[in-house]
């Protein structure tokens, strides 16, 4: 431990952290965790990035509050605290949100509560923020965040693009016209079996181009 | 130390405190601004039942665009019983069908909005009720026949996407317009939301459910028939005065 004290806060270390997360430990395409809500909020882009963007907010300070607090907490009751900090944050953005982006709330309605179910927070708080300081315990959850995220928001882009002609809800397939030609909007990307798909897409396209990630060569 | 049950009870209520503290801030905080978006939205509903506001997406100044078609469009609101009769000092805006659904009909206090643009003059209701997972609402703007439906919005807590939300889109709304809620006889019978094919053929006083989202579309069902069914005396009244 004491060696990582004289890290600086950028070494190479640290940014593996924020990075492999992106890719080749990505939670979603690698790791299979946070399914549920990757299948249920991804029709739109617009609820996708808030929630993409509320997901690296709890987990970013979750990370940071469960590593600050990690020489206290008591063996036998951390879960419970783990759980008691990612609430709290949760309610915390449900309350910002009610407050500031009423519309976008009232979309993701339930979806917002259940981050604090979402596995990969608890995950990262009991495998990594436990046992490390608040800067790279802060960095992990952003990287873990983010590789959430980014998936989500891929997968919306499709849904919405190819599902109801929009792009962030500006119909971007009727500026181009392309319905005079007969194009039709392919209404079964709006349904959660073709999220599941498109999330099979990118797991198939990150393996081809990532050779690590292939078993059994 | 850090095992001993002393350290954890001190330590799980140091915790629950100041999260309780907390949290408790952050809401009173941002109560008001709460607030002022469900007061916007139950206005916008209002508006949108009688198909007014309905560029609030482009508007610049979402709150002042709303009062504005607010002022414009919604000329009277008052509160009513069961038997028909106006009562007097309460705020129809300020009337929480939720809770007023909880009474029995005697008791309870039944708001109205009226609209009016250059053509209509338009009465709207809202209605409260039951789905799969949670609360149903929504409100069903009258023409001044007090029978035909003018238009219907809905909308849900939790229902599940793609089925039963379906509920909230013009797609099912749609099928409201122009339905009937008295037969021929003067019989009040609601607007059933039906299953057609199965000897139930559409008609004026029914209207396609989703499929998929049957539990939701009687919960719609329901609570027309029971939130609108406290009106009738009142519909009623109202007829006889004008004929």
């Amino acid at each position: 431990m004491s060696k990582s004290e004289r890290d600086p806060l950028f070494s190479g270390k640290n940014m593996k952290l924020l990075s492999t997360p992106l890719n080749d430990e990505n939670p979603i395409t690698v790791q299979v965790l946070g399914i549920c809500s990757a299948l249920a909020v991804t029709t739109m882009l617009e609820p996708a990035v808030v929630l993409a963007v509320a997901v690296v907010a709890v987990m970013g300070i979750a990370n940071v509050i469960i590593s600050l607090l990690r020489n206290t907490i008591p063996n036998r009751i951390r879960i419970i605290v783990q759980l008691v900090v990612i609430a709290s944050l949760v309610i915390l953005v449900d309350q910002v949100l009610k407050a500031f982006l009423y519309d976008v709330s009232r979309q993701l309605s339930v979806f917002v509560g259940l981050i604090i179910t979402n596995c990969i927070i608890m995950g990262r708080l009991e495998a990594f923020a436990l046992s490390n300081k608040p800067w790279p315990a802060f960095l992990d959850g952003l990287g873990n965040a983010a590789g959430y995220g980014w998936i989500l928001i891929v997968v919306a882009f499709f849904r919405e693009f190819l599902g109801s002609g929009n792009l962030w809800g500006y119909p971007v397939m009727e500026t181009l016209g392309v319905y005079n030609f007969g194009y039709q909007d392919n209404g079964f990307m709006i349904l959660p079996p073709m999220a599941l798909i498109t999330v099979g897409v990118i797991i198939w396209v990150q393996r081809t181009r990532n050779r690590k990630l292939i078993e059994n060569q | 130390m850090k095992d001993s049950n002393t350290y954890i009870f001190i330590y799980a209520s140091a915790m629950v405190i100041i999260v309780a503290a907390v949290l408790s801030a952050v809401a009173t905080i941002l109560k008001p601004y709460q607030d002022l978006n469900i007061e916007m939205a139950r206005k916008l509903d209002i508006l949108r039942s009688i198909e007014k506001a309905e560029m609030v997406a482009a508007a610049e100044n979402r709150v002042a665009y709303i009062d504005e078609e607010w002022e414009r469009y919604i000329v009277d609101s008052y509160v009513i019983n069961h038997l028909g009769e106006i009562q007097e000092n309460i705020d129809a805006f300020e009337v929480r069908v939720r809770e007023e659904n909880r009474k029995p009909v005697e008791e309870r206090n039944l708001p109205i909005f009226v609209g009016r643009d250059e053509e209509n003059e338009y009465f709207i209701i809202p209605v409260y009720g039951r789905g799969l997972w949670g609360p149903v609402f929504g409100y069903v703007a009258l023409e001044n026949d007090y029978n035909t439906i003018f238009g219907v919005i809905f909308d849900h807590e939790g229902e599940t996407p793609g089925l039963g939300a379906e509920i909230s889109m013009p797609a099912f709304e749609n099928q409201f317009k122009g339905k009937r809620l008295f037969d021929e006889d003067g019989e009040f019978v609601s607007i059933r939301v039906v299953k057609p094919g199965g000897g139930v053929p559409l008609n004026e006083h029914r209207v396609d459910g989703v499929s998929g989202g049957t539990i939701t579309g009687n919960g719609v069902d329901a609570m027309l028939r029971d939130t609108l069914g406290a009106y009738v005396e009142y519909f009623r009244k109202q007829k006889n005065q004008e004929s």
